[in-house]
């Protein structure tokens, strides 16, 4: 049982950068996955304007029926978010971790091109490293 | 998707988690996107007029329902991206949350959307939008001289929810 079933990280135009599946059933292809990027996207930018009060940010998290959806906006722009079970918790650590890890593995590449697709190696082994531990730390509670 | 066998008010109201006023709106939709009811209680920012923010609401609980159909991780079978889906069907969601408020969400079989949008720290608010249904059922739905798809205009509801809503947590 995956807690955590997948992750995704849109750019700040709302453009799919990365995306990866941690065994969701059902099948979703590439279109698919960069139609929910730019949906979530528009959601997002909704949901500060119908926000009563000022200072509004957007969705941090979303409950659906059968999974969670916690949210993570970086400063420039940058969403991270994950699709995981239900009432998992710390999932604003990891997804913090997971931005350090693309500050580290990804900006600081020099090949890397700005809002363009992540291809770098480094960074998948580390995030697969970071999800690894966080679903033993899971098991361990 | 729950349904809902009794329709009479329970005789106590769920239990509240905390006292204060820290509701700051709701909306009642029907199934066509008509706004039936809209209510505000301490809501600061009016970014739009009335029935642009109302139209705005139906269509990001619209897509965030198609969103979460298409993205819950745990059916085999899923719909395109985008196609309507009747009440109940596909994955659905009760609430989302902002560093600013909470929304809560519930849809009935008949296809009445009920969102209540509180502080950002409020619980779970499932039963107390079952609650607020039945209020609609018992105070609107039972009313003769109230025709289905019109804005609610009844004082007796409108001071029975007040009532109800200043008392959640």
């Amino acid at each position: 049982m995956a807690a955590i079933y997948s992750l995704y990280i849109i750019n700040k135009s709302g453009g799919l950068i990365f995306c990866k599946d941690y065994g969701s059933a059902g099948r979703m292809d590439t279109n698919d996955t960069l139609r929910l990027a730019s949906l979530w996207h528009s959601m997002h930018a909704i949901s500060q304007q119908l926000s009563p009060v000022s200072g509004c940010a957007g969705i941090e998290l979303l409950e659906a029926d059968t999974f969670d959806l916690h949210c993570f906006q970086s400063l420039t722009g940058t969403k991270f978010f994950v699709v995981c079970e239900p009432g998992t918790q710390h999932m604003e650590h990891l997804l913090k971790h997971i931005y350090e890890l693309y500050t580290d593995y990804v900006l600081k590449n020099p090949f890397y091109e700005m809002e363009m697709p992540i291809r770098c190696e480094l960074f998948e082994i580390n995030l697969s490293q970071a999800v690894q531990k966080d679903r033993v730390a899971l098991l361990g509670r | 998707m729950q349904f809902f066998g009794a329709t009479e008010i329970n005789p106590s109201p769920p239990a509240v988690t905390a006292s204060g006023n820290n509701a700051h709106m709701i909306y009642i939709f029907n199934r066509n996107g008509v706004c039936l009811l809209y209510r505000e209680w301490n809501r600061s920012l009016h970014t739009l007029n009335a029935q642009q923010d109302q139209k705005l609401m139906f269509g990001l609980l619209f897509s965030l329902k198609s969103l979460t159909a298409k993205m819950d991780p745990v059916s085999v079978e899923k719909v395109n991206l985008g196609v309507p889906q009747l009440p109940g069907q596909g994955c659905s969601f009760h609430s989302f949350r902002t560093n600013t408020y909470k929304l809560s969400f519930m849809e009935t079989p008949s296809g009445i959307k009920l969102i209540l949008v509180t502080n950002p720290r409020t619980g779970d608010l499932r039963e107390s939008l079952k609650y607020i249904y039945n209020l609609y059922v018992e105070y609107v739905v039972k009313n003769p001289l109230y025709t289905p798809g019109t804005p609610i205009k009844y004082e007796l509801f409108n001071t029975t929810l007040d009532q109800y809503v200043r008392g959640l947590g």
